[in-house]
Formats: C-alpha cells, sequence, structure tokens
C-alpha cells in the first residue's frame, strides 16, 4: 500500500497564468475517426498498466481451463490426455478466449457509472470511438490469452501440424472475430443497470454457446436437437476454422463463416450499441 | 440585442411518472456565469445534461449559441465542455494522462497534446500530482484537474454542475477563482448550485429552481431584495423571557419573528432590500433587547439561506 500525504494545499489560481491557458486561436482540427478511437485504445492500454490485476482473468483463467479439461476427459474422451490436446486445444483456446470477452461488458458498465462516460459523449468526435478502443484493447488480451494457452499446449504436448503461420493465421481469426462478438458486450454494457446483471447475463449468453459446440466433443456423439443447435452455434464454426488452421488444412468453408458471423455480429449489435450510446 | 448563449422554452424531460424538468424557460447572455440554484433533486443535472447534449428532452426546445440541443447535437458539442457533479476524468489514470487523452480526442498531436496537458497542470498548480492516479488526489485537486479537462479547448460555454458541493472552503474559493478568470477570457458559465452565496458571488443572473420549473430568475441584487436580506438568530439564556423578547424584535424590526423549537431560539426574517441597513437593524433589535433586560446568548445576522429562499419563493 502506498500511502498519499496530500501536497499542502498551497494553490491560488494566478490570473496570468491561468489566462495564458485560456486561448481560442490553437484549435486544432476535429480528430479522425481512426485517430479518435486510437487515443481510446491508449487508454485501455493505460488501463492495463495501472490495474494489472485484469490481466489475471486473461492468463489464469485459460491456463486452469485447459489443464482441467485435458485431464479431466483427456483420459475418457480419447484414450489419452495427449491424444486428446491435439483435438482440444483449439477448441479450448477459442473458448476461453470467447468467454473474457465478457469484461467488455463489465468495463462499459462500470465507466457508465463513473462521470467519466459523460466526457467522452460531449465530444465532438467519431461517435463509436470510445467503443471501438476498449475493443482495440481487448484485441490485445485476447491476444495474450491466446499465446498463453498456446504455450501451455506445448508444455503438455501440443503439436500443430500446421506449423507457425498456421498457428499465427489461427489465432488471427479467433481475435477477429471475438473483436465482432464483444459488440454484444458493449451492447449489454449500455443497457444493463449494474455490473452485476451484466456478469449474470454473460454467464447465460457464453456458457451455452461455449459448451454446446465443438470445443470438448465431437457433434456425431450427441442427440440431433442438440447436435442441430451445434452445428448453427457460430462458434463451433471459429473451432472448426482454428482447428484446420492448426492443423495446416485450413477449411476455406468454415472461414466464410466465421467472416460472415463476424460481420453480421457486428452490424446488428454495433447497430445497437450505438443506438444505446447516443440515447443513453 | 445581446446574444444568448443558452436558450430554453418549455424544456421537458420525465423519468417514469416523474417531471424531472418541467417546462422549463432559461435565457442565458453569453459572456456571464449564470447561476442555477436548487435544492436536492430540482432538476439541474437534469437540465444541464440536456442541454450538454448527454440527454435528449421529452419537450420544448433548447439551443446553445442558436444549435438545437437534439438536432445540431455535433455542432453544439464543438462548443461546449461539462464538469459533471461526479469526477468526469478516469480515475485509475493520472491526471497528465487523462489531459493527454482529452487533448488527442480534440485533435492535438501526441507531442501537443502533451505540452498542452503539462501547461495546463502548471495552471492549475497540478504539477507535481500529474504522475499521479486521479484516484489518489484530495477532492478539490480532482475538481481542478476536472476543470482543466473542460478547458483544454477553451469551450464557448462551460457547464459547471455543483462545483464546490463537498470541498472545504479554502479549495471552494481557489473554484471561484478559477472561474472568474474563465468568465473574464470570454467563456459563458452555467453554473448549478445548491448554495446562494456562491451564486451571488460568482453570477450576474440567477434562476432559482424546484420540481425542475423556475421560481424566480434576475440579478442576485432583485432576487435577494425580493425575498429579504437575512435573518436574525437570537438565542435567549431563559426561556421565560422568550415572548418579550419577541414583542420587542417584531416591532424594533417590523417584521413577523417565528419562534423556534428550541424553547430558547427565534428567527425574524429582515425585509430590508440591502445588507448595510440589515445590520443596522439587527443592531437597533440588539440594544433593544438589552434595554428591555432580557439576557441575549448568541445574537447572529445571516445572509438568507437556501431554504429562507424557498420559503420566501414557494
Ligand atoms: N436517470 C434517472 N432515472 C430516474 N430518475 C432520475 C434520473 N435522473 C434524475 N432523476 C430524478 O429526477 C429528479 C431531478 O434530479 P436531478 O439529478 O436533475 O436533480 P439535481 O437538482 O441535480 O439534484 P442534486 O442537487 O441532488 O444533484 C430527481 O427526482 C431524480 O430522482
Ligand atoms: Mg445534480
Amino acid at each position: 500500500m502506498t500511502t498519499t500525504t496530500p501536497a499542502p494545499e498551497t494553490y491560488s489560481p494566478v490570473a496570468e497564468t491561468l489566462g495564458a491557458v485560456l486561448s481560442r486561436e490553437s484549435r486544432p482540427p476535429r480528430p479522425g475517426a481512426l485517430s479518435a478511437s486510437m487515443a481510446f485504445g491508449w487508454r485501455a492500454m493505460l488501463k492495463i498498466k495501472h490495474v494489472p490485476e485484469q490481466l489475471f482473468d486473461v492468463t489464469a483463467f485459460p491456463i486452469m481451463m485447459t489443464l482441467m479439461f485435458t485431464f479431466l476427459f483427456g483420459g475418457a474422451l480419447a484414450g489419452s490426455p495427449g491424444d486428446y490436446l491435439q483435438f482440444f486445444l483449439p477448441g479450448i483456446m477459442v473458448s476461453s478466449v470467447v468467454m473474457i470477452t465478457m469484461y467488455t461488458g463489465i468495463e462499459v458498465n462500470k465507466d457508465i457509472e463513473r462521470g467519466i462516460f459523460d466526457r467522452f459523449r460531449t465530444l465532438p468526435i467519431w461517435r463509436p470511438a470510445p467503443m471501438v478502443g476498449y475493443l482495440l484493447g481487448d484485441a490485445v488480451r485476447y491476444t495474450l490469452a491466446s499465446i498463453v494457452i498456446l504455450l501451455v499446449g506445448l508444455v503438455l504436448g501440443f503439436r500443430p501440424a500446421g506449423g507457425f503461420v498456421g498457428v499465427v493465421a489461427a489465432i488471427a481469426v479467433l481475435v477477429a472475430f471475438s473483436f465482432a462478438f464483444s459488440w454484444v458486450w458493449t451492447m449489454f454494457g449500455l443497457m444493463l443497470r449494474s455490473e452485476k446483471s451484466v456478469m449474470g447475463v454473460s454467464m447465460m449468453v457464453i456458457f451455452p454457446l461455449t459448451f454446446l459446440s465443438n470445443v470438448y466433443v465431437d457433434p456425431a456423439t450427441m442427440p440431433s436437437l442438440l447436435r442441430a443447435f451445434v452445428e448453427i452455434n457460430p462458434i463451433s464454426h471459429v473451432v472448426s476454422a482454428v482447428r484446420a488452421l492448426m492443423a495446416g488444412t485450413p477449411a476455406a468453408s468454415e472461414l466464410m463463416w466465421v467472416l460472415v458471423a463476424g460481420v453480421a455480429l457486428m452490424v446488428v449489435f454495433g447497430t445497437l450499441t450505438m443506438r444505446l450510446y447516443n440515447r443513453k | 440585442m445581446t446574444t444568448l448563449a443558452i436558450e430554453t422554452s418549455g424544456l421537458v424531460k420525465t423519468f417514469g411518472g416523474n417531471r424531472a424538468v418541467d417546462d422549463l424557460d432559461l435565457a442565458v447572455p453569453a459572456g456571464t456565469v449564470y447561476g442555477v440554484l436548487g435544492p436536492n433533486g430540482a432538476g439541474k443535472t437534469t437540465a444541464v445534461r440536456m442541454l450538454a447534449t448527454l440527454l435528449r428532452p421529452d419537450g420544448g426546445q433548447a439551443r446553445v449559441f442558436g444549435h438545437d440541443v437534439v438536432r445540431e447535437a455535433d455542432a453544439v458539442r464543438g462548443r461546449v465542455s461539462l464538469t459533471g457533479q461526479y469526477a468526469s476524468v478516469d480515475e485509475d489514470m493520472t491526471g497528465v494522462e487523462n489531459l493527454i487523452l482529452l487533448g488527442r480526442l480534440l485533435g492535438h498531436g501526441k507531442a501537443a497534446a502533451r505540452a498542452r496537458a503539462e501547461q495546463l497542470l502548471d495552471a492549475f498548480g497540478l504539477t507535481e500530482a500529474a504522475g499521479r492516479q486521479v484516484k489518489h488526489y484530495s477532492g478539490g485537486m480532482r475538481r481542478r484537474v476536472d476543470i482543466a479537462a473542460s478547458i483544454l479547448n477553451t469551450p464557448d460555454l462551460l457547464f459547471l454542475d455543483e462545483p464546490t458541493t463537498g470541498l472545504d472552503p479554502r479549495a471552494r474559493s481557489q473554484v471561484w477563482d478559477i472561474v472568474r478568470i474563465v468568465v473574464a477570457h470570454g467563456t459563458t458559465v452555467l453554473l448549478t448550485t445548491q448554495y446562494l452565496d456562491e451564486a451571488d458571488h460568482l453570477a450576474s443572473r440567477i434562476a432559482v429552481i424546484d420540481h425542475g420549473k423556475v421560481i424566480a430568475e434576475g440579478t442576485p441584487g432583485q432576487l435577494k431584495s425580493s425575498i429579504g436580506s437575512g435573518s436574525v438568530h437570537v438565542r435567549l439564556r431563559e426561556a421565560h423571557q422568550r415572548e418579550q423578547a419577541e414583542q420587542v424584535i417584531a416591532s424594533a424590526l417590523a417584521t413577523t419573528v417565528v419562534l423556534e423549537a428550541d424553547p430558547v431560539a427565534l428567527t425574524a426574517r429582515l425585509t430590508a432590500g440591502q445588507d448595510a441597513v440589515a445590520a443596522e437593524q439587527a443592531a437597533r433589535a440588539l440594544s433593544e433587547l438589552a434595554a428591555a433586560g432580557i439576557v441575549v446568548d448568541e445574537f447572529s445576522l445571516g445572509q438568507p439561506s437556501l431554504d429562507e429562499v424557498f420559503l420566501a419563493l414557494t
């Protein structure tokens, strides 16, 4: 704990110094959409610097998931943890990263409760910039989480046939999809009243999406109704695309699916987010 | 004709069945401090949020420098800035980071944003605290960094929503000085407050609002003369002398005297328009009490409090 002893308050406003900063001449032109978004992205990075605890969620949680499921299910489902890992690691990577996307909604919601949001909303900037900024910061966290899981996998014996290029491409697809998917959370973050309710709703969305997918087991083993859901679940397609890239056998149709789903999510939830943001 | 910084007519905002702002009419001349005075829940923050384009009105019209706050929100945003009732800076970030972020969002390049941030921190006496997270700042420092953020690009209209609530007297007078300097440089300030003396010291015109409506408007002098210039508070040593004291004061001041719940206390509201006269009247009342042999423990002359303003106006 650092304790700060407030400096003796000796400040008294001086008309000349203060007057000197009050000028109407040096007003620069408004920033473009990109630079405003990048400025908010920079803010997200600073938040990681000042509140490093938030990285715990994106590192410890995925490591735990990977270890737990590999050893819990590995023996039963694929004969040995090592074999299971080849199938399972891309899946758990997708599922962990998609799970940590929900922190976006919580961050948005926390900011609204503080006055800072009001300031952003009175600035003459591209309206979605604050939201895009959150997501740019989050993309860094998603990348970090993916790398952590990959490293754990490599240690446990995961050997991707796709090599370095395949793995990098797979992580890029995953991070891009997660960026698109996060607009669901910005919407909930703006819509719901408290951090707790954002958390609650997030769980209700995330658990079915990640568990009712092809992450853990092959859908061929599932009853038909469940299998129907698993097959339209976008997470399943992301998993298939990522698996294929890591295995060195890119699947064009799966990548197409991911692209379409990502664009659709961004259009629908991005629009809803901005409507809420403007109306708030 | 003077130009108006803010002009509203019939502005309404309802939350459920609650009319937080109810048919509000304001006309704020440019280049002045305009005070909006009202108790908790009067609708001050709601009104400011509508004017700052944060909240959509449910009825009526509001223009800021001639721009409609709904249809031309972007033009309005280009000319105003807001220091909200609760800190509108990021508490997790340092003072300098907050200002750099804002500088970049207002179109400054990286180097220019840093230079501007340092210049502002210096002007607000925050250079030493620049590298500390805002959550470790004192209340007064927090307010200052918040106001610094609001004038990063000198706005034409600055909203200050209860800028001194919760500050100690010294920090309060610092904020007052800042407001005076800002307004002297051509920025119009809309200041909300719960304190009559604050509005009195800073504002050239005041609107008193309650239940979302303007219940009085005018210069501080006009308002004060309409509500009397204050009250005389008296505490006696002996409760049994209170009736006698009531008569003495009532005849000396030609006003009605209120008997407080405390059996030795009385309050008389002065009706004179000027402070000098009020002091004279009070002195007369005190000497007549002494002449009548009434023992006075405490005697004070107070400015009209907000309570008294409301008592007088509603
Ligand atoms: N978002 C909201 N939802 C519901 N009711 C609200 C909301 N904001 C304000 N109100 C209500 O509107 C009324 C006016 O509130 P407002 O915050 O504008 O008052 P105020 O004058 O700023 O008070 P204070 O001095 O306490 O800041 C209050 O009755 C308040 O409960
Ligand atoms: Mg308020």
